[in-house]
């Protein structure tokens, strides 16, 4: 099988390799580059687990071919927390019991980060409507929505 | 005398549809027998799957309970979780 | 470090989970994380027909191509013999067991599994499956549970006798079961009532929806030992169903759990793991397998589907004289379905003279059902809540007033037979209408609706070790997968007993080789029940730690007392002495008499009973069928909280799944018997848009049987929201829902036709 010679950057650090022409994103992600935080629910885009941030846009990594992501600046909950500062977000997961099980909480997490980068100071509803990509079955939305709102709050305090 | 409760299931299969009985026993191994001699079968049934509540409380495994006189005993299905 | 208004420190606190920055880092190991040097990969082959006779497996093509390292059928599996047996605290049939995880002669649905194959690569194992030949004869199936008992129905199995009727039919047939639980005089009963509703409810199969789906990896070594990781609600279940089902010793197989993503009853049961590990025996290579979002739900879980029929009679002044339900349960496959369960929690709420229940447990062509939270209790009580709300609306009477006139209360005769101790339903009645979401005003198009649950919570064999490190920290052992937060509850009941910081407790969840013996996560029972075990070994380690300062001090143990983590005299009397901290006592434990640990396994018995009590408000667009919740209150007893966020968490969750359950989740079958939506898409679990705040109130009424007076929490919340949305759709429209879920086309017709 023919293999493609892909370079990107995954959360800062420059990686290379090669990537068979039907891996997904995920695929690389998980198995080429053992970040096994993004999750796989479902392989279709309908879970959300495996979302990252591509070049600042919020993707499932399973519907991103590797070889697509040629060039590309990958961030992913490995590189979310600074060192041993974590994330506002994380804290505030973690303080407001926003997970039960975890195995959705990188891809929220991701995903809210995503959101903040983008609207500083959103409504319930937009927190809601933004994160409707991803699937929870354990919290039934109430404490991560929540924590993402409490976290805007706090960031604009210290942003102040 | 304790008093034994049978669902109507059971009793339909085993006791000719009685479902209380009175039966002297003070362990709950000597209530099983007990109740096999008066109706063959039943005691051997109510050891499968089957859970037994003394006096309110649900025991899921019983076998070593002790039985006080007037204590009410329900035998029933046992009970999983998700 | 102040201690609450009970005198308890950490208990009922919210400390930030163990486990917790794991989890937020994407650095947790969950099933399909896992690797072994050597790893290969495992696949499996499933019907594509939902019922069939395997005339033959044809196996030689695929074996011989490149990479492919074993190929796997039924005839690679004993054959057990059928045997209803008592395995730990469940009652199974081997032989069923093994035919759902792997067909023999039959496939009897969609999706399950007829084949295996162990390659080098996902791509050569999916080749090796095409290569397969499978003969099949395609045979009539059924999907319906009521036409599956029809006479003339499709028959599963010809050695199916339905097992509780006298006598024993001659014939086989599809029901598998009848159980009929009665007290008092139905007819006397309905003489006495008033007023009469009797309904018939449909409910659909739901998946569990876990967002994890089922991994293993398998590794057989050449002198037989054996090693299982995968992600389950029990280790130990994993490694006595494995070792039936292939013939080995349990002492030869070790199972370690990964993190948990979700499981909510539905791995309490295995699929891939003696898959996998059939295939290792074969090649001795590890091999992993990780079922794709299809196979989740073409092959796991799902609940029963059902049909209801429910009949309850009151007086004019609300007193409920009567019930009667007959519950038809789909057990899939195979027997199994909840029926027992769904008929002893069909009534309990109330306090009832004269009830009667009768259940059938009826084998159908679809995957063979897996516990779903309350397994069995959410589908009756729906029918039996939503009579109740009928009832309550013939009578005039306020839908809480009228349960709270016939709730079931300490002393009452549980419909299932049991006397209840203390249960907290009545409070979780007064607190429901006292809240503000009950007076709230509501608009157009819009209803408000009430319902109540039931689960007994179930107790069980437990093992817990907590061990005092050198510093004195303690590390604290569980055999019970963390679902949704014990690591948290369990590390502060041991924090609370030792009297010292929940960071110095440091919790694990261990493999089925380094701890006792424990039954699984599930029923609500491991803060209540590994949670007592975890208690019991700490008091022991308190024992311990008096003896150890005493030889100190060299005066008697019961003269030293063991307070906010030191241990003092217990008086002037004893001595002066000054406290020894725990890390004192750690420091010099090799001079007292060795390490310091306590080890407990018990049978934890004496679970307590839990209700909960929802308000649901709906808005119904009458244009398009569509019902949108805006807003939810759901109150529990929980007994106590021992981290009221996790418990908030728990009902917060049960009661959107409830609400999935109710408007979006069905299972969907094309005129072959083929699942046509197995996957998230048209499987529309509800998303965050779909669903306002839920507001978890917990009421506390202690169970006396534990400690803390802990209930269990998890399963209750599943039972109230069908039901409770259902009564507001009712108040909104004046129409009655009877059959879920009430997806906006249904609704739409039933408007169209009769609103």
């Amino acid at each position: 099988m023919v293999k493609t010679h892909v370079n990107m950057t995954v959360n800062g650090e420059a990686v290379e390799f090669l990537c068979e022409t039907k891996a997904t994103l995920l695929d690389v992600l998980r198995d080429e580059l053992d970040l096994t935080g993004s999750k796989e629910g479902c392989s279709s885009g309908d879970c959300g687990a495996c979302s990252v941030i591509l070049d600042d846009r919020l993707v499932c990594a399973c519907l991103v071919l590797g070889a697509e992501a040629d060039g590309g600046n990958v961030e992913t909950i490995e590189g979310m927390a600074d060192a041993d500062q974590l994330h506002p977000l994380q804290q505030k997961f973690l303080e407001e019991a926003a997970l039960q099980c975890g195995i959705c909480t990188p891809g929220f997490l991701v995903a809210a980060k995503a959101l903040l980068e983008r609207n500083s100071n959103p409504t319930e509803t937009e927190v809601r409507y933004w994160l409707a990509g991803n699937l929870c079955r354990c919290t039934g939305y109430d404490k991560i929505v929540r924590a993402v709102m409490d976290t805007a709050e706090e960031m604009k305090g210290v942003s102040k | 005398m304790a008093k034994v409760l049978l669902t109507s299931g059971v009793s339909q299969q085993f006791t000719d549809g009685q479902t209380e009985i009175d039966i002297q026993a003070t362990t709950y191994r000597q209530l099983l027998r007990e109740l096999d001699k008066l109706y063959p079968g039943l005691g051997r049934e109510l050891s499968i799957d089957t859970a037994v509540a003394i006096d309110g409380e649900i025991y899921q495994e019983p076998y070593l309970e002790s039985i006080s006189a007037g204590s009410e005993i329900y035998f029933l299905p046992r009970i999983g979780g998700g | 470090m102040t201690t609450n208004g009970n005198g308890l420190r950490w208990v009922g606190k919210r400390p930030v989970r163990p486990d917790g920055v794991d989890k937020v880092t994407g650095r947790a190991q969950f099933g399909a994380d896992f690797t072994l040097p050597g790893m290969i990969v495992g696949k499996v082959l499933r019907s594509p027909h939902a019922h069939a006779n395997i005339r033959s497996i044809k196996t030689e093509k695929a074996q011989a191509l490149p990479g492919v390292k074993a190929v796997i059928t039924a005839a690679d599996f004993p054959e057990l013999p059928s045997e209803i047996e008592q395995a730990g605290e469940v009652v199974l049939n081997f032989r069923d067991m093994s035919r759902n995880v792997m067909a023999r002669q039959k496939a009897l649905y969609d999706g399950h599994a007829v084949a295996a194959v162990a390659a080098t690569s996902i791509e050569i194992a999916e080749r090796a499956l095409d290569l397969i030949e499978v003969d099949y004869e395609v045979l009539p199936h059924v999907i319906d549970v009521v036409e599956a008992m029809e006479a003339d129905a499709p028959l599963l199995h010809d050695d199916l006798y339905t097992m509780g009727v006298e006598p024993t039919p001659d014939k086989p047939s599809n029901v598998a079961k009848r159980v009929e639980f009665s007290i008092g005089d139905l007819n006397a009963g309905f003489e006495m009532a008033e007023v009469v509703v009797e309904r018939e409810f449909t409910t659909k199969p739901v998946h569990q929806g876990y967002i994890e789906p089922h991994a293993a990896v398998a590794s057989a070594s050449e002198d037989g030992l054996c090693h299982i990781w995968c992600t389950t609600q029990g280790q130990f279940m994993v490694r006595y169903y494995v070792s039936r089902l292939l013939g080995l010793e349990v002492s030869k197989l070790r199972v370690t759990p990964s993190e948990i993503g979700g499981g909510f009853g539905g791995k309490t049961v295995v699929y891939l793991e003696p898959v996998a590990l059939a295939l290792s025996m074969k090649c001795h290579r590890p091999v992993k397998m990780v079922m794709s979002r299809e196979e989740v739900f073409r092959a796991s879980g799902p609940t029963s589907g059902a049909h209801v029929w429910v009949k309850m009679g009151a007086t004019k002044d609300g007193r409920i004289t009567a019930g009667e339900a007959v519950l038809k349960y789909q057990a899939g496959a195979v027997p199994g379905a909840p029926i027992g369960p769904g008929c002893m929690c069909a009534f309990a709420p109330y306090d009832l003279d004269n009830v009667k229940v009768v259940g059938f447990d009826v084998v159908t062509n679809r995957p063979k059902v897996a516990a779903y939270r309350a397994p069995g209790a959410p589908i009756s009580e729906f029918g039996v809540e939503s009579v109740v709300d009928e009832l309550a609306k013939k009578l005039g009477m306020d839908a809480i007033a009228f349960r709270e006139k016939n709730a079931a209360r300490e002393g009452t005769h549980a419909a299932y037979g049991p006397t209840f101790g203390e249960i907290g339903y009545t409070e979780t009645l007064r607190v429901a209408k006292e809240h503000p979401h009950y007076q709230a005003p509501l608009g157009p198009n819009q209803g408000r609706g009430v319902a109540s649950g039931f689960w007994f919570n179930i107790g069980g064999a437990s093992t817990a070790a907590l061990n005092v490190n050198e510093d004195g920290t303690t590390t604290l052992i569980s055999g019970c997968p963390d679902i949704g937060g014990s690591r948290a509850s369990l590390s502060m009941m041991a924090a609370e007993v030792l009297g010292i910081d929940v960071e110095q407790v440091r919790p694990t969840i261990a493999d089925t080789g380094s701890i006792g013996y424990s039954f699984l996560t599930g029923g609500s029972r491991v803060t209540f029940a590994t949670g007592m075990a975890v208690i019991e070994a700490a008091n022991d380690v308190v024992r311990q730690l008096r003896e150890r300062a005493a030889k100190i001090w060299e005066i008697d143990v019961e003269a030293v007392v063991w307070e906010n983590g030191e241990a003092k005299p217990s008086g002037s009397n004893a001595g002066d002495f000054e406290p020894l901290s725990l890390s004192s006592i750690a420091a010099t434990a090799g001079k007292t008499g060795g390490p310091i640990t306590g080890h407990v396994s018990l049978n934890a018995q004496g679970a307590g009973p839990a209700f909960g009590t929802h308000i649901c408000d709906v808005e119904v667009d009458r244009e398009t069928g569509r019902v949108t919740v805006l807003r939810y209150t759901a109150i529990q007893d929980a007994g106590k909280a021992i981290h009221p966020s996790y418990v908030e968490g728990q009902i917060q969750g049960g009661a959107v799944q409830g609400i999935g359950w109710a408007l979006n989740e069905e299972y969907i079958y094309d005129e072959d018997g083929r699942l046509e939506n197995p996957g998230f898409l048209d499987y529309r679990i509800p998303v965050a848009s779909d669903v306002p705040m839920i507001d978890a109130v917990i009421v506390e009424v202690p169970n006396p049987k534990h400690p803390y007076g802990v209930r269990g929490v998890g399963e209750v919340p599943i039972c109230p929201p069908m039901s409770a949305v259902a009564n507001a759709v009712a108040n909104a429209t004046g129409l009655r829902m009877a059959d879920l879920p009430i997806s906006p086309p249904k609704l739409l017709a039933a408007i169209t036709n009769g609103g």
